[in-house]
């Protein structure tokens, strides 16, 4: 049962806290190569669900396998791209160390950071863009700096699958692109990606998957398949500005195809 | 100087090494406290100290000081151990979960000395002191030379706190800065951080010994809080805590010396001054701190407000030069030479108004200008100088060359005008001459006012 | 030189307690306890009250540092009360007091403390330290100071000077009347503060966005809290000494977050707690006249305190575990009914004829969700004794009457949640607690019959499959009652 090509297989998951469901019954899977976008209205659980994929929430029920074995076993293939605000900005370390540890798994617990090491990180950061704010303390980045550098971050890894949270929350166009871009020559050398992603315009564009969730999953597949009025209704509810939202969305997908 | 301060190297100097021994071994790990977070275990750790003295002697009916560290050292890692669980199991809140473990261990650890006091036939204060009567003067013969046990075992403590944090630094680091990360990543974040708490056991164990609690606690929190408001690189952080905790203890030990003689007393608590000196230090780093410090910050925007203040001043003149005139007639425009001044009370009144300061400021600023050879006074006027006008000129013309921008795209004529005032002041030639490209007229302004060229003014070179 | 061991020796007095309680009380150990049952003994009576009233007034101020995440502001501003009366011994006398009266002590001990708060409000301004590095500070180097001070003054008048250090670290043991009556007003005092501004501490605690918002000054309100800090440790740390002190401020309020979520109860609870650790722990310390008695207080406290962590109504640990293995047994309950549902209505061709079936194998059933073999026999072993299914001759499992209507409920159920979740999907996270048979107790009547409706209007419409019909009826519709998720992609 357990598929070793797949990044990403999720069975029956429940995760529950203090008697609340946070997510109910989720399974789909993720197929290799592929930009996944999870989307789904405020408190839907689209965090807890990355989460509970890392172990670092317990589950009430269900199974959880990456590339056929369980977390634990593959973390060396996954990078994880947190929100912004799960880390103090304060801490006195630079741009440069924070994406070096990145690589800290590899070193092991008593190797030293080598030169190596730090080209490695340097190179992450010219990826991304940033490549000359490598010396400078954390706490002088705009939040798209701050955004890319955890995005330097998990590239270090040369990861397989990437789990990224909301890495387009409140970022300049600028680093929006320069996400994208990442993304996409990302898929290019066969990694797979998958992001929780707010804004519904831009899922037509970036995303070849989509998993709509509000506690469960309303529907999930191809972004032409899935990512339809009916659907967008049944994950957002009746509100209004959510689904004009939608609609842009949808009408933007049209004129493209 | 060491017969005025009645020195004894044999005492005095082995009690100034032991201070610093203890300073600068407690300021290592510290640094991790303070930056989780948890500074406030090292207070619970230390205080775990008492308990694990009695619960060593009540098992071992021991009183050898090595059982009673171990005792201590096991006691104060199972502070921080409960307080993780009742963390975890209970959802508390991490510094209530810290003062529940650390008072009831304290309390159980009374309770077991009297106990033992009873059932040794022990005054109970005997057996507290029992180990810590080895005295300064108590010492242990190594290559031929007598060196203070206290101070060995201190030198032995700095050491491994040394070690640790040079070999566990990006350890330390990972799981400091995001322990999620060092999760996910494989580096248990929890064993990490048992190993930082045993360092602090041991080092506030064997502060005890030598110092009492209050020392120890003091170097965990405090050096390395002040080094944290000076730098903002974690290596130079550690390195400048060490230094500031060395520093403390030397203060501390010569005030201790010497205050009491000025205040005419016999002596005063040494720990209690080398305390506070980490105090003063700390105060020292958060007053003037180049980058965080309150009065630093405090000169900085002075400093900048009167800069601004000044520069406004010459524009303003430059303008009242451009009319012709001053509006109310609150000053008279001299047109010989082409210069006009403003002048006067009213003058002087105008001008504060026009530039929302108090007279006594303009009157600074003003002096500031002349000091710099861009305003001359003459008589109760002031005028703009060559090198004043050059100034201005470049000024307005970059406030002007703003207002072409912003007005190009597309912002509105209201705002234009305080927008420029603002960028005006951070506005470099090289930026100037972008800013003239970009727009559309680089002659005249949206309110068709002149924008002065960039060679108007310009003070030929003195050849 | 001898300041490291006079500190040492310092340190053990000033924290500990080791007087025992009621040293006058004689006899033997039934004498002792009737006696004290008694309250015979007035001094016994004394201590037992102000130890009580103490640990009350404790526990409700305490609420508010714990839920202000401040919990050990208690510890910080005790040590920082120290210098105040060392300082205020030695420069009374100058202004013409007399050094030793306790209310100039008291005075300077208020100073101090307070300028320890502010001093905590300052260091907490500054970039990149946080709360803990703050409280730290001002504890150890305001002690360090007091330390220092005591050490000057115990050489001023050897005599008061010993009295004074004992007298301001005092003991349980030898509390006075006077004392006590302080005790007693200080905690009315602090009881009326909390009472006047009881509506903005609530605020504070649970939403402070709002409450700036509606214009009450955050940083006043926080120093309200460690004035009423202070006010408490001053009276308390001179009767009772500095651990007990932090004890009575951390761990009452810690417990009673056990009991309950409501701030007004959390207080109630709190307070009790403290006063009946006050009470009980004065009482034992004065029948077991060995103990020394601020000890034996404190651990009555934890012991009161590890008793809820335990069983704690609203979150115990015992309670919360019973809810998860509710929650779990619930979710594998409803999957298995719902497992069996489904199967039962994939038709299997058989010889032409269309076949309903009834029953699933344990193996179809294993595959259907991610549950390990234990599990799922242990549940059917549940629904077994719950009358919901029976195993029938060729070891299949099969609903029974009970078990169809149960299947069919929570399949009806699971479309109104369905429901609920798209047409409410803002505020659903918040409002849905679903357990299988839940939906009664966490939405109004109302809102369940418009969803009612709802449901069969798109039932009529074809746009969802009409309900399960009672067993023994056809279902020819394959995947009529699959529930709408799950099956899209």
């Amino acid at each position: 049962m357990s598929d070793q090509t797949l990044p990403l297989s999720i069975q029956d998951l429940t995760v529950a806290w203090h008697r609340r469901p946070v997510i109910w019954d989720v399974e789909f899977e993720v197929s290799p190569g592929r930009l996944v976008g999870i989307v789904g209205p405020n408190g839907a659980g689209k965090s807890t669900l990355l989460k509970a994929v890392m172990d670092l929430v317990p589950k009430a029920s269900g199974r959880v396998e990456i590339f056929g074995r369980p977390w634990r076993e593959s973390r060396q293939r996954v990078g994880y791209v947190p929100q912004r605000e799960s880390v103090d900005w304060d801490f006195p370390v630079s741009v440069l160390d924070v994406v070096t540890m990145g690589l800290y798994g590899r070193i092991g617990w008593f190797g030293r950071v080598r030169r190596v090491h730090r080209e490695a990180a340097r190179r992450a950061l010219e990826q991304v863009g940033i490549g000359e704010l490598a010396d400078r303390q954390i706490s002088q980045l705009s939040g798209g700096q701050q955004q890319r550098t955890f995005l330097a971050r998990a590239l270090v890894q040369e990861a397989d699958l990437y789990l990224m949270d909301e890495p387009f929350a409140a970022v300049d166009a600028a680093t929006e692109q320069a996400i994208v871009g990442i993304l996409r020559s990302m898929r290019a050398a066969g990694r797979t990606a998958v992001v929780i992603h707010h804004d519904l315009h831009t899922v037509p564009d970036y995303f070849d998957s989509v998993v709509l969730l509000n506690m469960r999953v309303v529907a999930e597949g191809p972004t032409h398949e899935v990512f339809t009025r009916e659907n967008l209704e049944r994950t957002y509810g009746g509100r209004l500005t959510l689904l004009e939202e939608a609609t842009e969305a949808l009408r933007r997908r049209e004129q493209r195809l | 100087m060491t017969d005025v301060l009645d020195w004894t190297w044999q005492y005095d100097g082995v009690i100034l090494l032991t201070g610093i021994l203890c300073a600068v071994a407690a300021s290592l790990p510290g640094n991790f406290l303070v930056l989780r977070r948890t500074s406030l275990l090292g207070d619970a750790v230390s205080h775990a100290v008492l308990p694990g003295i009695a619960a060593a002697f009540l098992l071992t009916h021991s009183r050898t000081g090595a059982v009673l560290f171990v005792g201590a050292v096991v006691a104060g890692l199972l502070t921080a151990v409960l307080t993780e669980l009742i963390r975890d199991i209970g959802s508390v809140d991490e510094g209530a979960s810290t003062g529940v473990v650390f008072t009831t261990l304290f309390a159980a650890g009374l309770v077991l000395i009297v106990q033992a006091a009873d059932a040794v036939d022990l005054d109970p204060g005997c057996v507290l002191y029992g180990a810590l009567e080895d005295s300064p003067l108590q010492t242990v013969r190594i290559v031929g030379t007598e060196i203070p046990r206290v101070a060995l075992t201190l030198a032995g403590v700095l050491l491994l706190n040394l070690l640790f944090v040079v070999l566990f630094f990006k350890e330390l680091l990972i799981s400091s800065f995001d322990p999620g990360l060092a999760t996910t990543g494989g580096y248990s974040a929890r064993l990490v951080h048992y190993l930082l708490m045993i360092v602090v056991a041991i080092t506030a164990v064997a502060s005890f010994e030598a110092a009492g609690n209050i020392l120890v606690v003091a170097m965990f929190i405090v050096p390395p809080s002040s080094a944290l408001l000076l730098t903002t690189r974690l290596s130079r952080m550690i390195w400048l805590s060490a230094g500031i905790a060395a520093i403390s203890a030397v203060a501390g030990h010569f005030s201790a010396i010497v205050l009491p003689r000025w205040l005419g007393y016999r002596s005063i608590s040494t720990a209690g001054m080398m305390t506070l000196c980490a105090g003063l230090c700390f105060l020292i780093a958060a007053l003037f701190s180049p980058s965080a410090g309150v009065l630093t910050g405090w000169v900085r925007r002075v400093r900048l407000s009167l800069r601004i203040l000044c520069e406004d001043l010459l524009a303003l003149l430059y303008r009242i030069e451009e009319r012709g005139s001053v509006p109310g007639g609150a000053g008279r425009s001299d047109v010989s030479n082409g210069q006009s001044g403003v002048f006067g009370d009213a003058g002087f009144e105008y001008l504060a108004k026009k530039l929302l300061c108090s007279r006594r400021l303009l009157i600074l600023a003003g002096w500031i200008q002349q000091y710099r050879g861009n305003l001359v006074r003459e008589g109760p006027a002031w005028r703009l100088t060559d090198s004043g006008r050059r100034v201005a000129s470049l000024l307005v013309r970059s406030h002007r060359l703003w207002e072409s921008y912003l007005a190009t795209e597309g912002v509105g004529p209201g705002r234009i005008h305080r927008q420029a005032e603002t960028l005006e002041h951070y506005t470099s030639e090289g930026l100037r001459n972008r800013l003239d490209t970009g727009v559309a007229d680089g002659a005249v302004d949206p309110h068709g006012s002149r924008i002065p060229r960039e060679d108007d003014f310009r003070i030929p070179p003195v050849s | 030189m001898s300041g490291f061991w006079q500190v040492a020796d310092f340190l053990v007095s000033v924290v500990a307690d080791f007087r025992p309680l009621a040293p006058g009380v004689a006899g033997s150990f039934r004498d002792r306890l009737s006696s004290l049952l008694l309250f015979e003994h007035y001094n016994t009576r004394v201590v037992v009250l102000g130890a009580m009233l103490l640990g009350l007034a404790s526990g409700l101020v305490g609420c508010f540092t714990l839920l202000r995440r401040r919990a050990l502001v208690g510890d910080a501003l005790s040590h920082a009360t120290l210098p105040g009366v060392g300082l205020a011994f030695l420069l009374a006398p100058l202004a013409g007091y007399d050094g030793g009266n306790r209310l100039v002590l008291l005075a300077g001990a208020a100073v101090s403390g307070t300028a320890g708060a502010l001093a905590i409000l300052f260091i907490r301004s500054l970039p990149r330290l946080k709360e803990d590095a703050a409280l730290g500070i001002v504890l150890s180097v305001f002690f360090g100071a007091g330390v220092a001070l005591l050490t000057v003054v115990q050489q001023s008048s050897a005599g008061r000077a010993a009295g004074l250090d004992r007298y301001i670290f005092g003991q349980a043991a030898s509390m006075t009347a006077d004392d006590a009556r302080l005790i007693a007003v200080t905690a009315a005092l602090a009881a009326l503060l909390i009472a006047c501004n009881f509506r903005s501490l609530t605020l504070l605690c649970f939403d402070e966005g709002y409450a700036a918002a509606q214009g009450y000054s955050i940083p006043l309100l926080d120093l309200l809290v460690m004035f009423l800090v202070v006010l408490i440790t001053m009276i308390g740390l001179q009767a009772v000494g500095l651990i007990l002190m932090i004890a009575l401020l951390v761990i009452p309020a810690a417990a009673a977050r056990f009991w309950t979520n409501r701030l007004w109860v959390m207080l109630l609870i709190s307070g009790l707690i403290g006063g009946l650790s006050g009470f009980l722990g004065a009482m034992l310390s004065a029948v077991f006249a060995d103990l020394p008695s601020g000890a034996v207080i404190v651990l009555t406290c934890s012991l009161l305190f590890f008793l809820s962590l335990l069983l704690g109504r609203e979150r115990g640990v015992l309670v919360r575990s019973l809810r998860r293995r509710e929650l779990s047994a619930a979710i594998d309950r409803e999957h298995l009914l719902r497992g069996i549902w489904e199967l039962r209505e994939s038709a299997v061709e058989f010889s032409g004829a269309v076949v309903e079936r009834r029953a699933a194998g344990f193996e179809e059933l294993l595959s259907l969700r991610s549950w390990s073999i234990s599990r799922l026999r242990a549940q059917i072993r549940r629904a077994s004794a719950e009358g919901l299914v029976w195993l029938n001759s060729e070891g299949a499992i099969e609903l029974t009457r009970r078990g169809v209507m149960e299947a069919e409920r929570l399949v009806h159920h699971h479309r109104l949640w369905e429901l609920y979740l798209i047409t409410h999907a803002d505020v659903a996270a918040s409002r849905v607690d679903r357990e299988a048979d839940a939906i009664e107790h966490v939405l109004e009547p109302e809102l369940i019959a418009r969803l009612e409706q709802l449901l069969l209007q798109r039932q009529r419409s074809g746009e969802i499959p009409a309900s399960p019909h009672e067993m023994g009826g056809f279902q020819s519709q394959v995947g009529s009652v699959a529930s709408p998720e799950g099956h899209q992609s």
